[in-house]
This record gives structure tokens, C-alpha cells and sequence, in this order.
């Protein structure tokens, strides 16, 4: 069987402080210093509230890796799949200059240009490198990040700081060799394969030595972990209580992807995923000692557009080839844009305020009730602007009698949108109802009669009343109405055994 | 003699900069060595560098023509404990 490593997962983080994105937990931000809090405010990757409105892109220069990972499929060309690690054209630095700047032309929202693969940046340094510094030349205004295993860390620290690479994401699964051994078979080390739990203690070394070294040198570490059932997920807690110890300012915990026909050791041997509340206990058991983030849509390594917006097939380089782009006029261009969305935001904030008051009254002046999952199409600006058959995943909020919290996105066509030919027999709307479990409301701009009908019928009901409202006051809406008529209640035991089944 | 990769390599990339005779080549489908220039990193290297880094079982044979990386050397689990080790995983 072949195994292989794709690599790093990709980027994305949290620390953009808007109500939703803290929610009961704004405490956890406040120890960010307002330098912290300026240099995530416009990535998507690292801020819940800026996902919503600003784009990232992934160019794919990086093939090479030097270790392998059990999640890891290391032929990563396939065009229907999306996740970390998988491409469908490998660039020239060169060519991921011209597709940068033809992108960055051509969506104003985009901010942030990361390089995560489809192997490790570090193990590819001359390519990464000469990436980011033409590009730190061409458009000094799009912020560059780098996504690694770890590996090789310390040898770049001074090479990553000396570009002004201020956003590095590193992926730890473990920081226990016995656990290492179970993830990851080899890494090649020193011009040799070392194999097994010694394999393992040398990353783990490294990963730990890295992090220290950049949190010295002020740079944002976020940490992606893989939560694999039976192998890390009892582990978590304590691999995010020792990286916040070491620096690090965010942890993503993602769920484990493995599906036979990646081709990855896990998908081919078995070993499952988590569900999504396995996933979301541990985001919050993790989220006493550290920074959690929730909304990463664990994208592809040459992704384009906004999280969970796939238009790279635009920006293919036979395309690129052919247009012609004006840099000085498109770089201004995205300062006016950038200018008008935080402006935006601000009147948002704003807005979403008082709609949180009126929710916590609630709370005074009526009974207890319970915290309600809701689900939210939206395409992007933080507002409810989505058709419910046009959205390829759904924002997931808890609405409590205290605050509007996001929890997290449930992808609709998980990870793969080959379409019929690809053997699902399941329906695309069965689909969707199988992953808004636990939901008990949508929020879209329309929906159709058959979806709706289906969706009240598994106990989640659609509401098209709150299009292009912004999502926090929306939500808040939707709970005080369910307060109001009774359903927020705290259910009885048999209620929840039937609303279970 | 020299290291030959066969059509299973994946192009992941990994060997090619890591050859100290500068053998190895992108060709049509995959990456070649050239027998001409291969050493077996003789003189560089303890273990063939190529073969070091490769992902992917089977992708690099040694000089008799034989599978460098047999299977079960690279995930770690030996062909004969495959559906020991598969009941275990599936477990978890």
C-alpha cells in the first residue's frame, strides 16, 4: 500500500473579536494585545469575524515532504476533492507570482496569500522562499503565511522572520512519541528515514523547538491538530495546554478526514473520523487553556477565494497566461475595498449590539431555557445571503439565553464533489439533513418548498424571514421567537430520546 | 548499478533535490534516474537518498531489481499483521 503525507493542513484561525466570535468566552481574548488583534483583523485564516469578509488564497509550490503522516495521501492531484494536501496544478514560484497578482486583481477581498503545500513549504525552502520574497516585492500589501509540519522549523525561523512572515500555522498532533508513532510512520531526518516512535520524538522535538523560537521572535503561531478517534483525541487538552505554555495564540482542532478512496492509510484501513459533537467537546474541553478556532474549512492547498469558496479553476494558469492586469491600479483598488468592508463591519458591530441586549433580556425576564444550534447559509459579509440549495456548507451557532456563539461549519458534500458518478446513492438533501444534526433551525435567504418540507420533518426549521440581515442579530431573532412560543425549554428526558432518533 | 524509479512514483517531487549526482529527472509520466549518473550515493551518503524520502512503497527499485522499499516498510505494518492491525483501527 502506498502511504504518504500531504501535508499540512491548511490555514485558518480565530481571534477577531466581534460577538459571535468570543460569545461567552470574549475573556479569552482579552489577554490578545492590540498588536495581536491588528494583524489578524483581516485574515480569514486566523479571525472568525474577518472569514467573513476578506478572501485567501494557496498557491501550490511546495510538493516535496519529509515526513508521512497516516492521513496523508501523497498523489495529491485530483480536481473533485477538497482538502488540505490536494491540488490540481503544481506552480513555479514564478507561476504563483503571476496567479497571486492575477487573483489579487481580480477579488479585492483578498488579503492573505499562504503556501501549505501540497507537501511542506519548509521541505521545499528555495521554492517557498523565492515565492514570498517576489511577492513581499510585488504587492507588499497582501500578508504572507506559511503552514508546516514542523520539521525543519528551526532552520528557518531567522529566513521566515527576515521576509516578515508574521503568521506561521504548525500542525501538532501529539507531543508524546507513542502517540507520534501511531500517526506518523517516518520522517526523513538527517539524510536518513528514521521509522517509528523515534521518527516521531525527533518532530515532536523540532515542532516544540519551532514554536518557542517564533513566539520569541513576536511572530502569530496557530496550531492546527487532527483529532483521530482512539489514537490523540484523549491528548488534546494537554497538546493544547503545552503549546499555549510555548507561545502559541490559537489552536485548531480539525476532524480527522479518511475516506478509502483518498487513498490515505486511515481512509484505507478503517480508522473513522470523528462525529461533529465528539469534535465539538473537545473544542471545548480545549477551549479552557487556549484560544479555540472553529470556523476552518480545512481547504485545499492551492484554494482561491473566500473560506469554503473554491474558484480556483478561474485562476488556472492557462488563464493567468492570457490576462492582462494593471498591479499599481489593483492594489488600490483593495485599499478602497478593504476600506469600505471594514466600514462595513463596524456598522455591523454596531448593529448585532443591540440585538444581543434584547436577547439577554430574555433571560430576566423569563424562565430558563436551553442553548439551541442553528444553521446559516451565507456566502460571505456576515449577513444571511445564501440560497439554501446553493450552499456547499453551513455556519453553525449556538444561541443561549446569554449570547450568539459561532460553533462551527458542517460541510454539505464532504470534501468531495464529484458529483453522482462518485457512488453516493444518498440524496444531496438527505445529505444535508444528516449533516445539520443537531440543529433546529436554518437561516437562508430562500429556500424551496420540497427542502422545506423535508427539513421540518427531521425537526430543523427553515427560515427564510432574516435575508440579508446580519447572522448574530438573526440568530438571536430566531431564539427569542423559539423563547417566546415555548421551544427553548429544557427537554425532558423522552423528548430528547425522540428528537435523537 | 543504478536505482531505477518505475511508473508508480506519485511525482511527489521529494528525491529529486536531494540527489547527490544529480541523477534523477523529470520525464514524461514520472521521475527517472540516470543510470549513467546514479551512484547509490556512494561516498555521499550512508543510505541512497532517493530511497530515503520516497512515500511510496515500490516506487524505487535497488540495483538487483528489487523493490527498495518492500511493502509494509513504509506504513510500518508488515504484510502478514495487515488485518490484525485493520481490526485494530477499526475499533477505535
Amino acid at each position: 500500500m502506498a502511504l504518504q503525507l500531504i501535508g499540512q493542513a491548511t490555514d485558518d484561525g480565530a481571534a477577531g473579536c466581534t460577538v459571535s466570535g468570543c460569545g461567552g468566552s470574549s475573556a479569552q481574548l482579552s489577554h490578545l494585545s492590540a498588536q495581536i488583534r491588528e494583524k489578524v483583523h483581516n485574515h480569514p485564516c486566523y479571525s472568525e469575524d474577518a472569514h467573513h469578509h476578506y478572501a485567501r488564497m494557496h498557491v501550490a509550490v511546495a510538493p516535496a515532504c519529509n515526513i508521512q503522516c497516516h492521513y496523508c495521501n501523497r498523489k495529491y492531484d485530483c480536481a473533485n476533492e477538497s482538502r488540505p494536501g490536494v491540488v490540481s496544478e503544481l506552480l513555479t514560484p514564478d507561476q504563483a507570482v503571476r496567479k497571486v497578482l492575477a487573483v489579487a486583481a481580480a477579488i479585492p477581498q483578498m488579503s492573505v496569500l499562504g503556501i501549505a503545500g501540497p507537501g511542506d513549504p519548509l521541505a521545499n525552502p528555495e521554492r517557498t522562499f523565492e515565492t514570498f520574497r517576489r511577492l513581499s516585492e510585488k504587492a507588499p500589501d497582501i500578508k504572507l503565511c506559511v503552514s508546516t509540519n514542523g520539521l525543519t522549523l528551526p532552520d528557518h525561523v531567522e529566513a521566515l522572520c527576515r521576509l516578515n512572515i508574521d503568521h506561521v500555522t504548525i500542525t501538532i498532533n501529539c507531543v508524546d512519541a507513542d502517540i507520534g508513532a501511531m500517526i506518523y510512520p517516518w520522517v526523513f531526518w538527517n539524510n536518513r528515514r528514521v521509522k517509528g516512535r523515534k521518527g516521531a520524538a525527533i518532530l515532536i522535538e523540532q515542532q516544540q523547538r519551532g514554536l518557542a523560537m517564533l513566539s520569541a521572535r513576536g511572530v502569530l503561531v496557530k496550531v492546527n491538530s487532527v483529532m483521530i478517534p482512539g489514537v490523540n483525541d484523549q491528548h488534546l487538552e494537554e497538546v493544547s495546554r503545552v503549546v499555549k505554555a510555548k507561545g502559541a495564540f490559537l489552536h485548531n482542532v480539525m476532524p480527522l478526514i479518511a475516506e478509502a478512496e483518498h487513498g490515505t492509510f486511515y481512509g484505507v484501513m478503517g480508522q473513522r473520523g470523528p462525529t461533529h459533537t465528539e469534535l465539538q467537546r473537545l473544542q471545548d474541553r480545549c477551549a479552557g487553556d487556549m484560544n479555540m478556532m472553529r470556523h476552518c474549512r480545512q481547504c485545499r492547498a492551492d484554494a482561491v477565494g473566500m473560506l469554503g469558496e473554491e474558484r480556483g479553476d478561474e485562476f488556472c494558469m492557462e488563464k493567468v497566461e492570457q490576462m492582462e492586469i494593471d498591479y499599481t491600479a489593483a492594489m488600490q483598488q483593495r485599499a478602497e475595498y478593504h476600506a469600505a468592508i471594514e466600514a462595513n463591519r463596524e456598522a455591523q458591530k454596531h448593529h448585532s449590539g443591540e440585538r444581543f441586549v434584547a436577547v439577554s433580556a430574555i433571560k430576566r425576564s423569563q424562565r430558563e431555557t436551553r442553548p439551541v444550534l442553528m444553521a446559516v447559509a451565507s456566502s460571505g459579509g456576515g449577513v444571511i445571503n445564501q440560497h439554501f440549495g446553493h450552499a456547499r456548507a453551513f455556519l453553525v451557532y449556538e444561541a443561549s439565553p446569554t449570547d450568539v456563539r459561532f460553533i462551527g461549519h458542517r460541510k454539505v458534500d464532504l470534501y468531495c464533489s464529484g458529483g453522482e458518478h462518485c457512488g453516493d446513492a444518498e440524496s444531496t438533501l438527505a445529505r444535508i439533513i444528516r449533516a445539520l444534526d443537531g440543529c433546529e433551525a436554518v437561516l437562508c435567504s430562500r429556500i424551496g418548498y420540497e427542502p422545506w418540507e423535508q427539513l421540518e420533518a427531521a425537526g430543523i426549521q427553515p427560515n427564510g424571514e432574516h435575508a440579508m440581515e446580519p447572522i448574530e442579530s438573526a440568530v438571536a431573532a430566531v431564539y427569542d421567537e423559539m423563547v417566546k412560543n415555548g421551544l427553548a425549554e429544557h427537554r425532558t428526558p423522552s423528548e430528547r430520546l425522540r428528537i435523537g432518533a | 548499478m543504478s536505482y531505477q524509479i518505475i511508473e508508480s512514483c506519485v511525482t511527489c517531487h521529494a528525491c529529486e533535490p536531494l540527489c547527490p549526482a544529480r541523477a534523477i529527472y523529470r520525464a514524461d509520466r514520472h521521475f527517472s534516474i540516470d543510470a549513467n549518473k546514479c551512484t547509490g550515493c556512494d561516498g555521499d551518503y550512508a543510505d541512497p537518498q532517493c530511497v530515503s524520502i520516497c512515500p511510496i512503497e515500490g516506487a524505487i527499485l535497488d540495483p538487483s531489481g528489487v523493490a527498495a522499499n518492500p511493502p509494509g516498510s513504509l506504513t510500518g505494518i508488515a504484510p502478514e499483521r495487515l488485518p490484525a492491525a485493520m481490526a485494530e483501527i477499526q475499533a477505535r
